[in-house]
């Protein structure tokens, strides 16, 4: 009882320490990319430290919404980054809550930051608000059709039991698992809010979905929302390792060796992760708004297709 | 059940009541506190009679040779709790809303009546008192729709919803006609011994389909609902909204899981196939209203197409064996119907008040309510994101269990349902989406932002009454989302009577973890989702406050530095929507957007102009009016006939008639 | 239908080829760019030349592997080229007009694999469990090869349909074991498409496709996708 639950905690407390770093490694990636040297890797966690110590600017007619969503949007994040494997298969709270429910956290998080751009009544939060929607529809519903390829493969939503099903090799190399891959990149891109869907760096009101929605947060709440959203990739990244590259996760009852041996395996992934992400960023153009409905769209449809093909032939 | 039957008479001498003492505060009082206590006791009688032996009772009215058969089992106590949550929130939200009513005699005699119209339809156990109190249902509803037909678009509405209405009974009429077979055995024990032939319960499921269907709201025949639901006073559109709605449901499954018998497979693929169609149309088209009140109706629309898809899944396990499946599909359906009851008449009465309060339902006149009416921006925020299905509320569990429901067997040997059930998982997935965005829309431009009219800006917070009917139904939904095993148990006796099988016992657990198949497959905690959100936003919250700053300043808003001063520059409802109305209404409803922007120099407003068209409307109804009209313009010569044709024509039918007579001997 | 347990790795190798290449399809769908369109078509042809190849491995016939490298030299490599270069000297138009947008494109080709999957499955039922879901794949190429001509209104992009859903054919026989003169068909479909591609240079037939000119029917429209 001790020993699993030791693990869970830890696992909350890595994932959500370890999150501003793959941050500033995908900034640093990207700079040096760029020929620029980039700011420092601990930059991140430089600026959560500078936004915490300073006074909050509220908006006169901001509601008890606007302060109250920064909080609710990380404690939703973080609930649903703490029930994804990272360096153990099994988890101790992994029965509360399976892909699903993971799926539909991160969209309370987001009904959340959608209200919140709209409290102030200015219309970049509106714009915000409205172009997180317009992707979100198709997202989530992509999202939920690759769970669905997923889980009838690996004969569960829980991610536990997905990680333990693939990592003893039954499953196999298989086209719907090709192409729920190929779906999750898309959606995690989109649900990041990375080029080519969105570009986080920017300010520009063109270009801008989630910095349009945060415009007027500032201080320690805008410190949980970058936290937050650096959670969510560490997030997405996680569970495109847990579920497609399980490969070193520490499989049955929770020992030092292979928990340490799965914590060093998942770390690389993470950086390889990340530096692919850079480098992903680098190569591509952002496209335009009304471009990025046709991308999810494809996605939605990719997932559909694995889903298609699963329920006809058990083989495919 | 003799009780039930006092209590159906107690609502009809209520409404007599209401009736005689319209005009005055007592008689408001009575009518609704009386409909309250009723009401609380249907809920009672239900959970009593929902793991209780099925009860019975024959009264000598009605019908010479077989009197007013009375039945309650699990299925009619299930929905006879949703008729009596429905209608004890209502009555309750009215006690205090009612007051504002301009004209109390035309609601008041018909509400009491209405409720035990629906009570009856849930306990009747013959064809004809099913459809008398069907059409009494209809008819009192349709004269509290009625009651304020001053108003622009409700006459119309008024009428469309009689024609309606009046279908759907005579298709139910013909449905049972068939079933009661060459004997004329209006009984249900009759009909359920004996089962018709094939091609007879293909006619009577379509007949049931389109009968109760139109009633509930499935796409071809919703048209009506988006007119009559907003037309009615706020506490019966959420009585037709949450509890008629579910009453046609019951038609629906009494008639094809009950009386039916057993059915073929391809009856879960036209129920999938209209489920899922009605769910995707109906929210797109809740996106592109500004009313509140129709756009709460459409979403009704989008929630029974869920619920029918979940049935549709049930009767497909049904046929192909697969029982346990079949109590899982049928268990996610009932639980949906309960939740949207429940969480449907909180989004009216949240309409209701609103309505109180600026006397507008036209959602681009409102904005900032949520700092003129606290209270109820609480309850209407649970109540949009209980419907936008976000844990740990009660709109993900009955979601989740639909989802569980799809995934349950993929083997099975029919084309028609390997391919219907993905697809259906998919347009699921998309509609609970673009309800998020849609719900977004609703508490964002009315309650949040700056006021952007003067009566939003003088709103003022409505009665206790009406608040605390509010806040009781955000508490229901809280509880139904943190505990769902034990709706899930109270269901079971339903599936087991209707498919045979039911879901695993929820509540043996020790953490309240809802599991559908079995645990390694997949599992739900609502309450442990809850504690740790909860937990992580104390622990977050005390943290950063003690550890770093908690200061607060109060400024105008940044806006990137622009000064901001007319609340005309932010969103509308309108332009909220405009992405997705882009996405997904150029190719559905033809919408486009036409920009009149005037020349340099002149200086008359820009205006744009949206156009949107209804395809359903475009496509059946309106070639079907056209036809009626020319018929009529054909047949209008008949009007003006001289006597000497008149009497020719009855000359006529005399011979045509006596000739039959002599060819068929 | 019951999961076939005797999946092994080069089974699952030869689903993925043929899902990789009902994927690179849909990608094509997906295009708006000319020069892109040439790029998936070099993909395109890519996987099959990896598909034919990994057949020949598995069914021990090396006569496959001639045709693999035919799909490899001639149709990933020297025909996009040679596209693309007529595509620039020619100044053709660069953008791929549809015909009723891209979203509808893409559901119309998940119903197309689902009639295909329908069509095959049930009718191959006696067969070689690994070969029929190939087949299956192999007409959804064919299928949506077919949809891209008849849904694009630009020569070169429904020349590239004509090539796609050859490759689908292409992967079809060398999926069915002992399919005879399968190397000279596909040097046979290999000379038509270069005769047409060669046609619409020389011959210019311009006046058989709706657009094919820059300028001509250059409507801004403001971004409707």
């Amino acid at each position: 009882m001790i020993q699993p639950l030791l693990a869970q905690l830890v696992q909350m407390t890595v994932i959500l320490v370890l999150s501003p770093l793959l941050t500033g490694l995908v900034r640093k990636v990207k700079a040096r990319l760029q020929r620029r040297r980039g700011p420092s890797l601990i930059q991140p966690y430089r600026d959560l430290r500078r936004l915490l110590g300073k006074e909050a600017v509220v908006a006169e007619n901001a509601s008890w919404v606007f302060r109250l969503a920064p909080y609710f949007v990380f404690a939703a994040t973080w609930v649903a980054a703490a029930l994804i494997p990272t360096f153990a298969a099994n988890l101790m709270f992994s029965w509360s809550g399976d892909l699903i429910a993971i799926t539909a956290l991160l969209g309370s998080a987001r009904f959340a930051l959608a209200l919140a751009g709209m409290d102030i009544g200015t219309s970049f939060g509106g714009i915000g608000s409205s172009r997180e929607m317009m992707i979100a529809s198709l997202a989530e519903p992509a999202m939920i059709m690759i769970v669905f390829s997923v889980a009838l493969i690996a004969g569960s939503t829980q991610l536990s039991t997905i990680a333990e099903n693939m990592l003893n090799g039954q499953v196999g190399l298989r086209v719907s698992l090709a192409l729920a891959l190929v779906a999750l990149i898309i959606v995690a891109v989109a649900e990041n809010g990375r080029i080519p869907v969105d570009n986080p760096a920017t300010h520009l009101e063109l270009t801008m979905v989630h910095e349009a929605m945060v415009l007027e947060y500032s201080g320690r709440h805008l410190a949980m929302i970058e936290l937050a959203a650096s959670l969510k990739l560490t997030l997405y990244i996680a569970m495109i390792a847990c579920v497609f590259l399980p490969v070193g996760m520490a499989n049955g009852p929770d020992h030092a060796i292979p928990d340490i041996v799965g914590a060093l395996v998942w770390l690389a992934k993470m950086a390889a992760a990340c530096v692919g992400l850079g480098v992903a960023e680098m190569s591509v153009a952002k496209m335009r708004v009304f471009r990025v409905p046709n991308f999810l769209g494809a996605a939605l449809m990719l997932g559909l297709l694995g889903v298609l093909l699963l329920f006809v032939s058990r083989g495919m | 059940m003799t009780n039930l039957a006092w209590m159906i008479l107690g609502l009809l001498a209520l409404a007599f009541a209401g009736a005689v003492l319209a005009r005055s505060v007592a008689g408001r009082i009575l009518v609704y506190g009386g409909s309250f206590i009723i009401c609380a006791c249907f809920i009672s009688t239900g959970f009593v009679a929902l793991s209780g032996p099925v009860q019975r009772l024959v009264l000598p009215v009605g019908l010479p040779w077989i009197g007013t058969n009375l039945r309650l089992d699990a299925l009619s106590a299930f929905f006879l709790i949703l008729v009596g949550i429905g209608g004890a929130g209502a009555s309750l939200f009215a006690i205090g809303y009612g007051r504002h009513e301009a004209h109390p005699e035309r609601v008041l005699p018909f509400y009491p009546a209405f409720l035990a119209g629906m009570a009856l339809v849930v306990i009747a156990d013959d064809a004809f008192t099913f459809l008398f109190a069907w059409e009494l249902m209809s008819l009192m509803s349709w004269a509290l729709v009625k009651a304020h037909h001053q108003e622009e678009g409700n006459a119309q509405a008024g009428f469309v919803y009689l024609i309606m209405a009046t279908f759907s009974g005579l298709a139910l009429l013909f449905g049972f006609g068939l079933l009661a077979g060459p004997q004329g055995s209006y009984a249900f024990d009759s009909m359920r011994e004996n089962p018709p032939v094939t091609w007879i319960a293909a006619v009577v499921l379509v007949v049931a389909l389109i009968g109760a269907g139109s009633k509930a709201g499935l796409m071809p025949l919703h048209v009506w609902l988006p007119l009559a639901h907003p037309a009615a006073p706020s506490h019966v559109s959420a009585l037709m909204s949450g509890v008629m709605t579910k009453v046609a449901v019951y038609g629906f499954i009494r008639i094809v899981f009950d009386l039916l018998g057993p059915n073929e497979w391809w009856a879960g693929t036209v129920v999938l196939a209209l489920g899922g169609i009605t769910a995707v149309l109906g929210v797109l088209h809740a996106l592109m209203e500004r009313d509140l009140k129709r756009l709460l109706a459409y979403s009704t629309v989008e929630n029974i197409g869920i619920i029918f898809i979940g049935l549709g899944l049930a009767l497909a396990f049904r046929a192909t064996g697969f029982e346990a499946g079949a109590a899982l599909a049928l268990t996610a359906a009932l639980f949906h119907a309960l939740n949207h009851t429940i969480f449907k008449s909180l989004l009216f009465f949240g309409a209701g008040a609103v309505l109180t309060a600026t006397g507008e339902r036209d959602m681009e006149t409102m904005g900032g309510l949520i700092h003129r009416m606290p209270r109820t921006a609480i309850a209407f925020l649970t109540g949009c994101a209980a419907i936008s299905a976000l844990p740990p509320l009660n709109g993900f569990a009955s979601e989740w269990l639909t989802f569980q429901a799809v995934l349950v067997h993929p083997e099975l040997p029919q084309w028609g349902l390997k391919l219907m059930i993905p697809v259906d998982g998919a347009a699921l997935a998309l509609a609970a989406a673009l309800a998020a965005a849609c719900f977004v829309r609703a508490f964002g431009i009315v309650f949040l932002g700056r006021p952007r009219s003067e009566p939003a800006g003088q709103a003022r917070e409505v009665d206790p009454w009406s608040i605390t009917a509010m806040l009781g139904f955000a508490l229901l939904c809280l509880l139904a989302g943190i505990v769902p095993g034990a709706v899930i148990d109270s269901l079971a006796p339903v599936a087991r009577a209707l498919t045979g099988s039911r879901m695993p016992v929820q509540l043996g657990d020790l953490w309240l973890t809802i599991v559908p198949v079995e645990a390694s497959r997949s599992s739900y905690n609502g309450l442990l989702v809850f504690a740790f959100i909860s937990a992580s936003i104390l622990v977050t919250v005390s943290a950063i406050h003690r550890l770093s700053s908690r200061a607060v300043l109060r400024g105008p808003a940044w806006d990137c530095g622009y000064p901001d001063p007319t609340p005309a520059s932010q969103y509308t409802a309108g332009s909220f929507a405009q992405p997705l109305r882009r996405v997904f209404g150029t190719v559905l409803f033809r919408a486009s957007e036409t920009v009149d922007m005037p020349p340099p120099g002149d200086n008359r407003a820009a205006s744009i102009v949206r156009r949107i068209s209804d395809p359903i409307w475009d496509t059946v109804y309106a070639p079907l009016g056209r036809g009626v009209a020319w018929v009529a313009d054909y047949a209008n010569v008949l009007q003006f006939l001289t006597i000497r044709r008149y009497l020719g024509f009855v000359f006529a039918a005399l011979v045509v008639l006596l000739l039959a007579l002599t060819l068929w001997q | 239908m019951t999961v076939v347990a005797s999946h092994g790795l080069s089974f699952d190798i030869a689903h993925m080829l043929a899902g990789g290449l009902v994927l690179v399809s849909f990608m094509m769908l997906y295009q708006l760019r000319l020069t892109a369109l040439l790029h998936v078509l070099g993909l395109h042809a890519f996987v099959l030349a990896l598909s034919v190849a990994w057949q020949a491995h598995i069914q021990g016939a090396p006569h496959l592997y001639i045709t693999a490298a035919i799909a490899l030299s001639f149709k990933a490599i020297l025909v996009p080229y040679v596209l693309r270069r007529m595509v620039f000297q020619m100044g053709l138009h660069r953008e791929i007009e549809t015909v009723g947008g891209i979203g509808v494109t893409m559901l119309a080709g998940i119903a197309l694999v689902a009639l295909s999957l329908q069509v095959m499955l049930p009718v191959t039922s006696h067969a070689d469990p690994v070969a029929r879901e190939d087949i299956a794949l192999a007409l959804s190429v064919v299928l949506i090869g077919l949809l891209m001509m008849v849904t694009r209104r630009n020569a070169i992009s429904q020349v590239v349909g004509f090539m796609s859903l050859e490759n689908g054919i292409n992967l079809a026989a060398t999926g069915a074991r002992g399919m005879p003169l399968v190397v000279e068909i596909s040097v046979a479909f290999s000379i038509l498409i270069a005769f047409i591609v060669i046609g619409v240079f020389l011959f210019r037939i311009r006046e058989r496709f709706d657009t094919i000119d820059d300028g001509a029917l250059d409507r801004s429209r403001g971004g409707q996708g």
